[in-house]
């Protein structure tokens, strides 16, 4: 039983077969943010370590691994390296973003951490603004599309396989689907083993996990660098999929929407992660999609709500009810079915 | 020189407004040892309010109801998530997030790309003396919010409320055990803390800014940094990096040519800076209690 429990997940080799564009495009985005929400969550929710810093190293990632791919031209720079380097270097470069913070997140804690990280966000949008050359400034810049071992991500050759034409989403989707399974298979086995149960001591009696010899300070600020690579894998997956690196987007509304996956999804669980950031990627863009159909809703210039008010109600207002009923977050909903009981020794 | 003492000038009048929000965050904290994320929509809802009454009640009567709805608003979120949430205090915290959310997705809404005047009525005159011109706005701001302050700190050390609040913030269990009603206090605090912030909008919308928009919560954020460098839990902490942040925003904000290596609006991320600065230095912020444990 427990060996087929992960069975159902081979379900999602199959979307590219079957559904559209829309779908594959936004089944991209929810593998991006759950890149980056596991990551979150590996430092929010498993060492209670507060960060609102994380859309900072999402834009580090995108537009690392933009700056190493692209081209220079005459108005933006690039290395022109090859894409798959460019990717890991623009995660190492998060990475060493987020170590350079370490100062600051070894020490603080919780709330305060909080309240500094706020600071990388504007420190970053202005750095994002005026170093027009990296970042092509307000329009932002286009992306090199991933070419893995001489396999191009993007529609220039064509690939038929069973019947299905394979266009850059559809093989996007896998490689988005083989980095999501590295990411969540690597947080899992940080919170199964050793660091997991120091980054939840340190969240829950940090003066207990100084005495029982777990280095505090530097066990925050090793969680807080290894999120922001995550955040930076995440940044490259989207930059991938959105095919262009706009500034503004990189902002403090992001941030809070990664948070707030994190808590709807279910603080500390790397399950519960993907299904917050499935949650609140996928809710906008629904009701953009059947607008027209949904009541109290606006479709495109029509009065109402917009769709991505509505989204941002219906996220945020989410948040406050999983913090008062639902502690676990979604993850910790039992399917009687599906999810097996723990085996419990006696 | 004038120009010196113009930034100067300036930059206290910010810093006080600044020292206003930071107060009501700071107060937040110690009452509940909550985060008031929600605090910056808290801020332009008050502004919101005031806007579109000024018309029908006047200046005074619309921020009085704005001041009144901000700090229902508070009140409502102290009774309706922090009294029934049994979650760690930091997770509260992120739940204020998700009100913010909400708060300020509706009021950009209804903001939409618009600049609404508040209608005070200093306008856009300025006073001159001795070679200096300075907006009669700044002025008042300084004079309103040097008053609200004193007035709470005076109410926090004699008034049976500040000593009630200052026992929770010692101790909320033994406070409890004395007879004091936790749940009035906190309720207080977040309504002290709405309408302090509702005070503030005014300010910030006022001129030389245009008037209030959709980015007024975002320059309420750098109430954020005053609070945490001065120390979060520390009233005198609040008020000093209030008045730090307005200084320094004035002063990069007012020389920014000479320093324009550094990129354009240098003058909204410089606070963010000098928090990080401070922070590094001083983990607890300026004026907070360090953290000791006995073991």
């Amino acid at each position: 039983m427990s060996k087929l429990r992960w069975a159902p997940l081979l379900l999602l080799l199959l979307p590219p077969f079957y559904l559209d564009m829309f779908w594959l495009q936004a089944g991209l985005f929810v593998m991006a943010a759950a890149i980056g929400a596991i990551g979150l969550n590996l430092l929010t929710g498993s060492t209670g370590q507060l960060s609102i810093g994380h859309s900072f190293f999402l834009a580090i990632g995108a537009y690392g691994y933009v700056y190493f791919a692209g081209e220079s031209d005459g108005h933006v720079a690039g290395l022109g390296l090859p894409t798959p380097l460019a990717a890991v270097l623009a995660v190492v470069l998060a990475g060493l973003a987020g170590l350079a913070f370490s100062p600051i997140a070894g020490r603080l804690s919780g709330m305060y951490l909080g309240i500094a990280s706020l600071a990388l966000i504007f420190v970053g949008q202005h750095v994002l603004f005026n170093f027009e050359k990296v970042t092509g400034g307000y329009n932002g810049r286009s992306v090199e599309p991933m070419n893995l071992f001489g396999f191009p991500f993007d529609g220039s050759t064509d690939l038929v396989v069973m019947g299905v034409p394979f266009g850059a989403q559809e093989r996007l989707w896998f490689f988005g689907l083989v980095l999501l399974g590295l990411a969540a298979w690597f947080a899992y086995g940080v919170l199964n083993g050793r660091p997991g149960r120091a980054m939840n001591l340190i969240r829950d009696q940090q003066i207990a996990a100084g005495v029982l010899g777990v280095p505090v300070a530097r066990m925050r600020s090793a969680v807080f660098t290894l999120s922001s690579m995550y955040a930076g894998l995440a940044g490259v997956l989207l930059a991938l999929a959105f095919q262009r690196a706009v500034p503004d987007y990189f902002g403090v509304l992001l941030a809070f929407e990664y948070l707030a996956m994190i808590v709807i999804g279910g603080l500390g669980s790397v399950a519960g992660a993907v299904v917050g950031a499935a949650f609140v990627t996928l809710l906008p863009q629904l009701l953009t999609r059947y607008s027209d159909s949904l009541p109290l809703v606006a479709a495109a210039g029509g009065e109402g709500v917009a769709p991505s008010d509505a989204a941002r109600y219906l996220y945020g207002g989410a948040v406050v009810v999983i913090v008062l009923f639902l502690p676990a977050g979604l993850s910790g909903l039992r399917v009687p079915f599906l999810t097996p009981r723990k085996e419990t020794t006696p | 020189m004038t120009r010196l003492l113009e930034l100067l000038i300036n930059g206290l009048s910010l810093g006080a407004v600044y020292a206003l929000i930071a107060l009501g965050f700071v107060v937040i904290f110690k009452a509940t040892e909550v985060v008031n994320f929600a605090h910056a929509s808290l801020l332009l809802l008050g502004g919101y309010v005031t806007a579109v009454f000024h018309d029908d009640f006047g200046f005074v009567g619309a921020l009085a109801v704005g001041i009144v709805v901000a700090a229902a608003v508070g009140a409502f979120v102290e009774f309706f998530l922090l009294r029934r949430a049994k979650a760690r205090r930091d997770v509260i915290g992120i739940a204020t997030i998700g009100i913010d959310i909400v708060l300020t997705a509706e009021l950009s809404r209804r903001l939409g790309t618009s600049v609404l005047a508040l209608g005070d009525p200093w306008g856009n005159k300025v006073v001159q003396f001795g070679g200096i011109t300075i907006a009669q706005t700044r002025i008042a701001a300084l004079i309103v919010a040097a008053v609200l302050i004193a007035l709470f700190l005076a109410a926090f050390k004699y008034t049976p409320w500040g000593i009630s609040m200052r026992a929770v913030a010692e101790d909320s269990e033994t406070a409890a055990l004395m007879g004091i009603r936790l749940g009035r206090i906190s309720m207080s605090a977040w309504c002290v803390a709405g309408a302090l912030a509702a005070v503030a909008a005014v300010f910030i919308a006022a001129f030389p800014t245009p008037g209030l928009d959709r980015t007024t919560s975002l320059v309420a954020l750098k109430a954020f940094p005053a609070a945490i460098l001065g120390g979060l839990d520390s009233m005198t902490g609040a008020l000093v990096g209030g008045l730090l942040i307005g200084l320094t925003e004035a002063l990069v904000g007012g020389y920014q040519n000479e320093l324009s290596f550094l990129g354009r609006g240098l003058g909204d991320v410089a606070p963010y800076a000098v928090m990080i600065v401070i922070l590094l230095v001083r983990p607890s912020g300026l004026f907070g209690t360090r953290e000791a444990s006995r073991v």
